[in-house]
């Protein structure tokens, strides 16, 4: 197991992965915001947690439907089936491996991101750490989408569609973390928990959906 | 040990590609398949490997060196069309992921992955990044993946496509070392396979199983 997830983590910082490609994608559309939006500091600092997890979910999805079918495509996915390693962990290992590769490197750009909508520090810090405990969930969540689509040539759109009603929850409760600290009424720890609650929930539940369509997917 | 097959039927699509297809096979014994293109050679292998259930029969594998439980697919190596191979990673990180991923079959133990380059001829080359190889030092290097996992079964589809004569050869004599060995293969190829004393099963195809049913 533990090769496994070195091999996709040496597989998504080679050429090809897709690891910057995610980042650059964020930095893109976070970064061409200022420009539409305008040059009103106010506004930019008001919309920014939301701006950020926007482009983080967005880039998010860009890279999922990579998740399996990389693997389908050479053949390899029908040897990982064989294995008596529970198809379940293998999901699962290979979900850590995809979040190491695409969505941790989104969680450390974002403090970046954040001084481009002109965010205060306890506001970056806190998109920061929702991203850090929501990217997750969208992997778990998208692992399912990749999944359902992995026999489908160029379904790369439809793994985004099939996720993006799921991962609602996560960019509402991200987003209002990330204003109830800086949002002086608003409570900090409840929302932060669900979000929490809401990664561990997709963690059990997401790679066993996503097992399940492997099994029932393969020809 | 010993691989029975019972009444295999499958389809594909809604098509039944093949029925009634019985065979066994003790260690030390192979069973090569032949017939014409689409006649349902890679779905039995595929049927045997676990991918796909059949629509009739069932397939197990059985005897006193077998301990219960064991699913049929973790006794197996499945050596498809495909290499199962990473073009971005070297021939070293390739064979040596999937001799740690696999591990070995109770019963034997893999060699390791040098020694396995070597067995099929490209020792020298490990360094390179799989995707720089040639179609032929690809399946070259599928075919070591056999050798770094132990597995008793090993179900060949096509193994010698792409591959000139001397590799053949190498092939033939690493399948031969697997069956005295105790082995048991199943493969599905179009070339002999320079063994002695194999089974031979002639798939007819859709045609043959039309004229009883309908």
């Amino acid at each position: 197991m533990i090769a496994l997830l070195l091999r996709d983590l040496k597989l998504s910082v080679r050429a090809g992965g897709g690891a910057l490609i995610g980042v650059l994608f964020f930095m893109t559309v976070v970064a061409v915001i200022p420009f539409g939006v305008g040059p009103d500091l106010n506004l930019l600092s008001r919309i920014g947690p939301a701006i950020v997890w926007i482009g983080a979910l967005l880039s998010a999805l860009l890279g999922l439907d990579r998740l399996f079918q990389t693997d389908r495509d050479d053949g390899s996915l029908d040897l990982l089936l064989m294995q008596e390693h529970p198809l379940v962990l293998t999901v699962f290992v290979k979900c850590v491996a995809h979040w190491l590769g695409n969505g941790l490197p989104l969680v450390i750009a974002s403090p970046l991101l954040g001084l481009f909508m002109n965010m205060s520090e306890v506001a970056i810090g806190a998109t920061m750490l929702t991203l850090l405990v929501g990217t997750p969930a969208l992997t778990f969540i998208g692992a399912v989408g990749a999944a359902v689509a992995v026999a489908l040539p160029r379904g790369g759109l439809l793994v985004s569609i099939l996720v993006l009603p799921l991962a609602i929850p996560v960019l509402i409760f991200g987003v209002s973390v990330s204003y109830a600290a800086v949002e002086d009424p608003a409570p900090f720890m409840p929302p932060f928990l669900i979000l929490l609650a809401i990664t561990m929930f997709f963690a059990v539940l997401g790679p066993l959906g996503a097992a399940l369509a492997l099994r029932s997917a393969s020809d | 040990m010993r691989l029975t097959a019972e009444n295999l039927g499958a389809r594909r699509g809604e098509d039944l590609l093949f029925q009634d297809i019985s065979f066994s096979l003790d260690a030390g014994q192979a069973l090569v398949l032949t017939g014409p293109n689409g006649s349902g050679k890679s779905t039995l292998l595929r049927v045997v490997a676990g991918f796909l259930r059949p629509e009739t029969g069932h397939v197990a594998l059985t005897g006193p060196d077998v301990a219960s439980g064991v699913k049929l697919a973790e006794a197996c190596h499945y050596l498809g069309h495909r290499n199962a191979m990473k073009a971005e990673l070297s021939v070293w990180e390739n064979l040596s992921f999937w001799k740690s991923f696999l591990g070995d079959f109770e019963g034997g133990k893999g060699l390791p992955v040098t020694q396995a380059a070597e067995a099929v001829g490209l020792g020298g080359i490990t360094h390179l990044p799989f995707g720089y190889l040639s179609a032929g030092q690809q399946r070259r290097i599928a075919f070591a993946k056999l050798l770094v996992a132990y597995r008793p079964v090993w179900i060949l589809d096509e193994p010698t496509a792409a591959l000139d004569v001397k590799a053949e050869d190498i092939f033939g004599g690493l399948i031969r070392h697997h069956l005295s060995s105790g082995g048991i293969l199943l493969a599905a190829t179009h070339q002999p396979l320079a063994l002695e004393s194999v089974k031979e099963l002639q798939m007819k195809g859709f045609a043959a199983v039309a004229e009883e049913r309908w």
